[in-house]
């Protein structure tokens, strides 16, 4: 059944790509489900890399004066760790949710664009591999001038400059040598990545949103990537700029952050953390979101002050770019400066505040299921109020003069990210489980992941706020044994581990319920919105039917009203909705237009990491064939033509996932 | 997507419209970034060369003008897409590009004499921002350039833009009306306060 | 069972239970004990918040615990009130934590502005970072020393702080904040003890290889020791005596390369350009290699042996010296007191 082109002359040789199964339908995919499991397993991948960095850390310090890790063979590992978790665990998992929660939760097919969501995804891997593979190809050096005892490992030639990149330490200068081009060429990739995804998902929510579903209308966690997407639409720009102009200082001669040639190195401070700032609520955001659809299903009642989480995680997000100085209290600022970021920190709190008020409301008079989703949520709640308030300490300024740069602020993030955004996460990939793969997870294994990773956290970066205070440093790869650090930083040491042994739990968990779980029900969880109305797993067309919304919450309100006490009371048509929508769900009578699968996203994507690899070896060839591949990838996406209508297969669902 | 049940763009702006309107307001800040370091660095003093002794003022203003020009050849196209005049549509995507062209060659004749009054890259802070900032808007330029080529060669290989090249044309006018306002604004901030 | 859980949930509050009994005794870097006004007006600001903080957190850890205690899903429960908000209680939960938050900050901004002030009467005193070491000079005497920076005890100390590459930071928890060192800008510190005393400091901002290794001591004197102490370092070296051990270390020192990068005042000036600590004194500083090992034979001995081993990326170069050369090298700098 081709559809005529409409007089058009055909402009290209190739036909588009037309697998559903294998290798080749993976790479052409533009279905946003199946790019968002790409997102989910690379990135859990990377996770386990940084998990495996902190270990080495950890053992590292574990006693004073140790010497499991070289000083450079250190350095790399803490830079690698945190540039790892952020933009290559955190980010992506995130990515992972929106991509496949977006389109469901506002009853649409796909995302505005769907070849640019699969080229945002191709970037990423390919940037993320690129910054990975300084370990093989990446050199390392003592500063100019100065001397080592010994070769650097190849665990030491890796970016090691910290997550940060402080100038001028990651000049040329400073930092010879390859790895911290790596760094920030790699960065710069996977920033081309996430801008691509942000103003995909801005146009999605505001263009493809289904009948009836008003802005007031979706649910909490489409609105937080609605607020990432902000996020990360204002802010990668800026980290582009800066980390042009530290590729440009270190490979062509530029003197932006070198004072020999009237820069400033302050101004990377400024313009990282401008940039940094918003990161970490695009960190934490996404987090919010999931935990703020978990909290009421598993309460049976609505979200609390539903309008006031959402303003406030807009406010968190516009106030967001107005803090970014108090990472740098300690540094080159006038005391004006700091007090008028002093405040904007403290304003920020309120916002913060007001959302976990609003959680607990939601918890309060409901009638709580301890499932595995909940008590990650719950476990969100307890351990993010703590960072948040380590958080208010450090608007104190003057204190944050002594806790700055010590692991009091190590502690801090660690549970608005690790108890926070981490927590969330996990929340979230039990929660949805069933419903991405059609089956159910082990609940007691995932009860004993929690209470093990929890005990383990807490073991691990509790102890850190008093070490930070009483004097412990960070990114200090050896501490002397008079500092009286050494208990502590064992038991630390040890929690990191049982924080490994429960993600072993996690692993295990998951991989064997993909395959041997219980098959899940459409809706095991009674719950209140739309992507819960459709099959388990997710076929591939997502709704056969658009759907028509008439309230926020609104599958919760098909299935049940409110007695005259304003209690939920079950409908009798319940139940027979719930068979409707999933006889419905699986045989779409109506004709149905999915996006076209591509190759060309995955070919331009390619180009860049050779672009980068150009830069840093001086290579035309390279560069040639990285502009190459780009043209190559851009033109075919711009001729390829819009062929023949796939028409839905309805024996294969979710995304042509049965098994591989 | 084009699902006859779903509503059409709640926002009532068309879909690829829409993502080049926030793909623009990401470039704001682009520039912006770019155009606050060149301030910042600007207000300071530093020993060494400096645009003012190397730059022409009135060459650049002819170069600016011929920019300029090529936003109302850019606006001719587009009205005459409207009117489904696919000839005229053609000649003014033509005279854009060509001005683009010429706007781009004008910046490398300026680029070259500078560099031989010794106003470099890498001379000094002053060089490294210039030549940053007017670069990055340089690559824009050659970027639009090549795009208007290309809606050039298809309209003339199908004898004319549908109705969704009509779209792209339209959407590819925003960009390059954009990349005419940051000259604006860089040619101000740079050469003329 | 939901004792049991009852007991688990508690388990949340273990964290907070250690934190009170743990704090770590004895400890030199510790900005919990401040020795000074500046560092325990900083330390009042901080308890004040703390206790607020630790405050808020009981009432949200209880309200969750409680909450998921006496809301448990049991069989016979109701399904709960569908409750959507309360406009009273999101003000009531808005405005009190901006009063908080304005009750912390009128103190916040005053201290900020009052730490930043110079001091009256202060001596000024020059600090440079460098990788990885801290270099201390007097221009009021004309001293430059490193490693070990001494203060007087009856006056602030205004330190007036760059780098020579790097971004270094200066940080002496029990007087004071830290500041970063920034290359081509100035920073300011104020130090004052209460006491005459030994106190820890540390370089706090990553700056490369050996950062952790980047130290140093601040020593206040009562005012005739700082008196005699300036006294001391305003005089040129010491020359050994003839034939002795020490005159042999002085010609090790001449002939092995260290006056490309140290100076020995009134008699060897460096021939290079780099920096290296200043060693006339070096002998009264009982901390050495930006205060990461000591001053002992045995300690130097490993440093003289190979430096790069003990602080990687260090700009001293191993000079290659013989066990013999290196025993009169010591012999010799142990006579520059």
């Amino acid at each position: 059944m081709s559809k005529s082109l409409q007089g058009k002359k055909i402009l290209t040789v190739f036909k588009r790509p037309s697998s559903s199964e294998g290798i080749l339908s993976w790479i052409t995919t533009v279905d946003h489900k199946r790019i968002g499991i790409m997102y989910g397993y690379a990135a859990f991948f990377f996770l386990l890399f940084g998990g495996l960095e902190a270990l080495l850390l950890r053992i590292q310090l574990a006693k004073p004066d140790n010497d499991f890790l070289s000083a450079a063979e250190y350095n790399a590992m803490f830079t690698m760790h945190g540039t790892t978790m952020v933009f290559l665990a955190i980010m992506p998992i995130s990515a992972a949710f929106f991509n496949y929660l977006l389109p469901l939760q506002i009853g649409a097919r796909d995302v505005a664009f769907p070849r640019l969501n699969a080229l945002s995804y191709w970037i990423w891997i390919f940037g993320g591999v690129f910054l990975y593979s300084t370990f093989i190809f990446g050199t390392a050096g003592a500063p100019v001038g100065g001397y080592l005892a010994e070769e650097i490992s190849w665990l030491g030639n890796a970016p090691n400059g910290g997550w940060f990149g402080y100038q001028p330490n990651a000049s040329f200068k400073y930092s010879p040598g390859t790895a911290m081009d790596y760094w920030a060429i790699g960065l710069q990739i996977l920033g081309i990545s996430s801008l691509i995804s942000a103003f995909n998902f801005i146009t999605t929510i505001l263009n493809m949103r289904t009948k009836g579903m008003r802005l007031m209308r979706m649910p909490v966690f489409t609105w937080m990537t609605f607020a990432v997407a902000f996020l990360l639409a204002f802010s990668l720009p800026i980290i582009a700029i800066a980390l042009f102009f530290v590729t440009f200082d270190r490979q062509f001669g530029t003197t932006f952050f070198l004072t020999e040639g009237g820069g400033d190195p302050v101004l990377w401070q400024h313009l990282f953390w401008l940039f940094g700032h918003p990161e970490v609520y695009i960190l934490i955001l996404p987090a919010f979101g999931i935990v703020s659809e978990i909290l009421p299903t598993f309460s049976r009642k609505p979200l609390f002050g539903y309008a006031a989480i959402v303003f406030a995680g807009f406010g968190i997000a516009f106030i967001g770019f107005g803090v970014w100085a108090h990472h740098m209290f300690a540094s080159a600022i006038s005391p004006v400066a700091q007090a008028g970021f002093g405040i904007s920190t403290m304003v920020i709190a309120v916002p913060t505040g007001v959302k976990i008020f609003n959680w607990l409301g939601t918890i309060w008079g409901g009638k709580i299921s301890l499932k595995t989703p909940m008590l990650f949520a719950l476990g969100f709640i307890a351990m993010f109020v703590i960072g948040g308030l380590s958080g208010v300490t450090h608007s104190v300024v003057p204190a944050d003069t002594q806790q700055t740069d010590t692991y009091y602020v190590v502690a801090h993030f660690h549970y608005v990210l690790f108890g926070g955004a981490i927590f969330g996460i996990f929340a979230g990939l039990y929660y949805w489980f069933p419903k991405v793969w059609g089956k159910m997870y082990n609940e007691t294994l995932g009860q004993l992941h929690f209470w093990l990773m929890i005990i383990g956290f807490n073991l691990t970066f509790g102890p850190m706020h008093w070490l930070g205070l009483q004097g412990q440093i960070r990114r200090t790869w050896v501490y002397a044994e008079e500092t009286n650090l050494g208990f502590w930083n064992l038991i630390v040491t040890i929690g990191a581990f049982i924080i490994a042994l429960s993600i072993i739990i996690f692993m295990i968990n998951w991989s064997y319920s993909r395959r041997k779980g219980p098959a899940a029900l459409m809706d095991p969880w009674d719950a209140r919105t739309i992507e819960w109305t459709i099959p388990s797993p997710t076929p591939v067309w997502n709704f056969s039917t658009p759907p028509e919304v008439e309230n926020l919450d609104d599958f919760w309100h098909k299935k049940y009203g409110e007695d005259s006490e304003g209690r939920a009371v079950r409908r009798d048509t319940a139940d027979q909705l719930l068979i409707d929508l999933e006889e419905d769900g699986l045989n779409p009578k109506n004709h149905i237009e999915l996006p076209n699968p591509s190759y060309f996203p995955f070919i331009l994507a390619s180009g860049l990491p050779l672009l980068g690899y150009a830069i840093i070896y001086k290579s035309i060839a390279l560069a040639g064939l990285g502009v190459l591949l780009l043209l190559i990838g851009g033109f075919g996406w711009a001729l390829e033509p819009i062929e023949e209508v796939t028409i839905a297969n309805p024996s294969v669902s979710n995304g042509g996932v049965e098994d591989e | 997507m084009s699902d006859h049940d779903y509503p059409h763009e709640p926002t009532g702006v068309e879909t690829r419209k829409l993502g080049m309107w926030i793909f623009l307001s990401t470039e704001i800040l682009f520039f912006g970034t770019l155009i606050t370091t060149y301030l910042i660095f600007k207000g300071r003093t530093f020993d060494g060369i400096k645009l003012e002794e190397v730059y022409d003022i009135p060459f650049t203003s002819v170069s600016s003008f011929v920019l300029l020009m090529s936003s109302l050849t850019m606006v001719l196209a587009h009205n005459a897409i409207e009117k489904s005049d696919q000839e005229r549509a053609n000649i003014w995507l033509l005279a854009t590009a060509s001005l683009g062209a010429v706007f781009l060659a004008g910046q490398i004749y300026e680029f070259t004499e500078f560099y031989h009054k010794g106003f470099t890259l890498t001379v000094n802070i002053y060089g490294s921002t210039f030549y940053v900032l007017t670069g990055f808007h340089g690559a824009h330029v050659f970027i639009g350039v090549v795009l208007l080529v290309i809606l050039w060669g298809v309209g003339k290989r199908q004898e004319g833009l549908s109705l969704d090249g009509g779209m792209n044309l339209e959407f590819i006018a925003l960009y390059w009306h954009f990349v005419d306002i940051v000259w604006i604004v860089l040619f101000t901030v740079v050469y003329l306060i | 069972m939901s004792d049991y859980f009852l007991s688990i949930k508690k388990l949340k509050l273990v964290p907070f239970m250690v934190l009170f009994t743990s704090c770590i005794e004895n400890a030199p870097m510790d900005s919990l004990s401040p020795e000074g006004p500046y560092a325990r007006t900083i330390d009042n600001l901080f308890w004040l918040t703390f206790w607020i903080a630790v405050g808020i957190f009981f009432l949200v850890q209880t309200v969750l615990i409680v909450a998921v205690i006496i809301f448990r899903d049991k069989p016979n429960n109701p399904e709960p009130k569908q409750i959507h908000g309360n406009t009273k209680l999101e003000l009531l939960w808005t405005v009190i934590p901006v009063l908080i938050l304005v009750a912390i900050a009128i103190p916040t901004v005053k201290t900020i502005f009052e730490l930043a002030k110079e001091p009256e009467n202060a001596l000024k005193v020059e600090v440079v970072g460098h990788q990885w070491w801290f270099e201390f000079k007097y221009p009021q005497y004309g001293i430059t020393t490193a490693n070990v920076l001494i203060i007087p005890e009856d006056k602030p100390v205004r330190l007036e702080m760059w780098s020579n590459d790097v971004m270094h930071n200066f940080w002496v928890p029990k007087l004071n904040g830290k500041r970063y060192l920034v290359p081509g800008q100035l920073t300011y510190l104020n130090l004052y003890a209460d006491n005459a005393g030994e106190y820890w400091a540390q370089c706090g901002e990553f700056c490369g290889l050996s950062h952790s290794k980047m130290r140093a001591r601040v020593i206040s004197l009562n005012s005739s020791d700082f008196k005699m102490w300036v006294e001391n370092e305003q005089k040129e070296a010491r020359r050994p005596e003839e034939g002795t051990l020490a005159a042999e270390g002085e010609q090790v020192y001449l002939n092995a390369g260290c006056t490309q990068c140290h100076i020995i005042n009134g008699v060897w000036d460096v021939q290079g350009d780099r920096v290296a600590p200043n060693l006339t004194h070096m002998a009264s500083r009982h901390v050495l290699g930006g205060a990461s090992f000591k001053n002992n034979p045995t300690d130097l001995t490993k440093w003289l042996s190979n430096p790069a081993a003990i602080k990687p990326g260090t700009f001293m170069p191993n000079l290659e010296l013989t066990e013999d050369e290196i025993v009169a090298l010591i012999e010799y700098l142990g006579t520059l007191k």
